[in-house]
């Protein structure tokens, strides 16, 4: 959805520009400490990866990566202030320091980490290129789809990554293109297709969209790859690390079985892997320069991976996306995170 | 001598009275037009009927979720459920009053102004001009006397499109006015400069001031500097409308004959009594149509401010749609959203009127 980036070569060229310039290093710790909160950049607004509920309060996957940041270098997951940006401007937004972390389904690729002075700092979704078919299509495999009617948004990378698909399996198809994704809904739903096609995580926010949800179901192939990351300046690898460690945290402290309900619990664990994320023992926080207790923090307040992913966009979401591909690597997923110790 | 007693009128035929009276003279006065009202109806009575029917008679109006929505029309409980913040965007709850207290005072001056007899009206209006912003800005944003402060990130929906379009009308005025004159001087450098910059600003697309204002200005001033993204916005909008204004009152400074300017001369006038005396207050009047329709393109133009993050009535509701538990009513959210936008341009455009037969001096 957001591949396309008309400003790309803008972009890298105020990049070089501001990396170049006089960007302080090793000062966005201090900067956040003194300023007593986390400026974060997200998504103006996408169902279950950041969006405002009825309160107003931002919530969401991408969020609670923020939150995580927030628990571990201030100690209060709450202390984040949002800035909703486009496409367009996430990029000059945390290069020009207005933000000091981007969490804004950001797909990581070559070019972005290496010419727009960035750093991507890990993965908290694996996205990629899906299908939704109507279940009375009885398919259950995207290799089934051998002339089949496809519903496109038009101008995305979605159409090329398609194209080769289908021309790589040896099927054929024929393309029903719209122009933005509310339209695709209704073709779909109108029957002008038999399949649509776009990134997983829009699918599920998509086949909400449809009159009737249940009758349409998404296939498990993924097509095409999409990690989306939070993203960092370059320059300064303390935050950096920060930013990579605390995401890390949450996945490790699924894998522990550390949850919101049982962190309290599992201080009295005698589980030295448990002891040492808790900052119990171990290289507590001092590497990093925060708290000894920001594992705690990011468990006590914003809770593990698994449990931000439910309460986001999975099973305890109105969205359902089942994991996948973004289960921990024990459970068959990707999802895998460094030990700390 | 008997007087004669005229036999009292009368009265038409019934066929020309009331409903059917009205029905025949205009729309069946004639095989033709008969014809044409038929089809016309024809063709419009179904669309406009299920459009009555989703609005009204299948909507959905109380309730909490979308579990609500069962009937098939329209699902006001989506509009319901975030009222707060289509008025007040993410304002925090327990500060509202203070938008409250914004949106009563501007209500009460703009009535008194309106209002003809009210005594001091001149001072008012320069009060509403002068004290009464500050007084708004320190209101909203909080910070003194105690006042918790409300940063401009979490302004937004009706609020922050009235406070943009509010600046804008306000300020795009009288730079307008200066500019206008400024490009009909004799001066030659003011009037090159007001030339250039009205023509520079004119032929930029808004979309384009605003992108560059909030995307590449923090490129090139120092970290240190944080200009408020709001404030950039708005400067983008004033220096863009300004322009427009500028061009629109030149035509009434244009349409005045040059007699009255000989005149304003010929009575010994400065250059700002003659303008302010008898030349403005004329190509002001006859430019009131004009005004007016600058200043409600401008309103709707406030919701392009979206596309920087800035949470304008549309983007509020854009933002609302992508709340998973309420994913599909983008339908309830537009239709919301361009009703509110009407009102204030419908009201708009009957002060002009109003204003246009009040000043109407004839000839």
């Amino acid at each position: 959805m957001f591949k396309k980036l008309p400003v790309k070569s803008v972009v890298a060229a105020a990049a070089l520009v501001v990396a170049s310039g006089a960007q302080a290093e090793d000062a966005t710790l201090a900067a956040v400490k003194s300023k007593g909160f986390l400026q974060c950049g997200v998504s103006a607004g996408l169902p279950g990866f950041s969006n405002p509920d009825s309160e107003g309060n931002w919530q969401g996957l991408d969020v609670d990566v923020c939150r995580a940041v927030a628990a571990a270098v201030l100690g209060d997951a709450s202390k984040v202030k949002y800035t909703p940006l486009t496409a367009k401007e996430r990029f000059t937004a945390l290069q020009s320091g207005e933000i000091d972390i981007l969490s804004r389904n950001t797909t990581w690729t070559l070019t972005r980490d290496s010419s727009l002075g960035l750093n991507f700092a890990g993965v908290n979704y694996y996205d990629g290129q899906g299908f939704m078919v109507s279940k009375s299509l009885g398919v259950s495999s995207a290799k089934e789809l051998d002339g089949a009617a496809v519903c496109i948004q038009s101008g995305t990378t979605t159409e090329l990554n398609l194209a080769d698909y289908f021309r790589e399996h040896g099927m054929t198809y024929t393309p029903v293109v719209f122009d933005t994704s509310d339209q695709t809904v209704k073709g779909f739903e109108a029957g002008r297709c038999d399949v649509l096609t776009s990134d997983q995580s829009q699918l599920y926010a998509l086949r909400i969209k449809l009159a009737k949800p249940d009758s349409a179901m998404v296939l498990p192939e993924i097509i095409s790859k999409e990690p989306l990351g939070p993203v960092v300046r370059q320059g300064d690898d303390q935050w950096f690390n920060i930013v990579k460690w605390s995401l890390f945290a949450m996945i490790n402290a699924e894998e522990l079985g550390i949850s919101l309900e049982n962190v309290d619990e599992m201080l009295k664990s005698t589980n030295p892997n448990v002891r040492r994320l808790l900052g119990l023992e171990g290289p507590k926080g001092k590497g990093l320069g925060l708290d000894d207790k920001w594992g705690y923090n990011i468990v006590k307040q914003v809770g593990n991976y698994g449990e931000a992913f439910d309460r986001n966009v999975g099973a305890g979401s109105p969205l359902g996306i089942a994991r996948g591909v973004n289960a921990l690597w024990k459970d068959g997923g990707f999802q895998y995170a460094p030990p700390i110790r | 001598m008997s007087v004669h007693e005229f036999k009292p009128d009368l009265p038409p035929p019934s066929s020309s009275l009331g409903v059917v009276g009205w029905l025949k003279t205009n729309l069946f006065n004639g095989p033709v037009n008969s014809i044409a009202t038929l089809v016309l109806l024809y063709i419009l009575v179904p669309p406009l009927w299920s459009a009555f029917q989703w609005i009204f008679l299948n909507a959905d109006w109380v309730g909490d979720s979308r579990e609500m929505c069962t009937s098939g029309g329209a699902c006001w409980v989506f509009i319901n459920d975030r009222f707060g913040q289509f008025i007040y965007g993410y304002y925090p709850v327990e500060l509202r009053w203070r938008v409250d207290a914004f949106f009563i005072s501007l209500a009460v001056i703009i009535g008194l102004l309106v209002y003809e007899k009210t005594p001091q009206r001149a001072k008012l209006g320069i009060f509403s001009l002068t004290i009464y912003p500050i007084i708004v800005f320190f209101l909203l944003n909080g910070g003194v006397l105690g006042m918790e402060p409300v940063e401009t990130h979490r302004w937004g929906g009706l609020m922050l499109t009235l406070v943009i379009a509010i600046v804008g009308i306000v300020a795009a005025l009288p730079f307008g006015i200066v500019l206008a004159l400024g490009r009909r001087s004799e001066m030659p450098i003011i009037r090159s400069f007001c030339t250039i910059f009205i023509e520079f600003w004119r032929a930029v697309p808004l979309i384009t001031v605003l992108f560059m204002a909030s995307v590449m200005l923090p490129l090139f001033v120092s970290e240190e500097i944080e200009f408020n993204k709001l404030l950039r916005a708005m400067i983008g909008i004033i220096l863009f409308q300004s322009a427009y204004m500028a061009e629109v009152i030149r035509g009434g400074l244009q349409a005045i004959p040059k007699g009255q300017y000989e005149a304003g001369e010929a009575l010994g006038l400065s250059y700002w009594q003659s303008m302010g005396l008898i030349i403005l207050p004329q190509a002001l009047k006859i430019t009131i149509p004009s005004i007016v329709n600058t200043f409600i393109a401008l309103f709707k133009d406030t919701s392009l401010v979206l596309i920087i993050g800035l949470f304008d009535l549309l983007a509020v509701g854009q933002a609302a749609l992508a709340d998973p538990a309420w994913l599909g009513y983008s339908v309830e959210m537009y239709v919301f959203v361009a009703f509110v936008f009407w009102l204030f341009c419908f009201g708009m455009s009957r002060y002009s009127i109003y204003l246009e037969k009040k000043l109407h001096t004839g000839h």
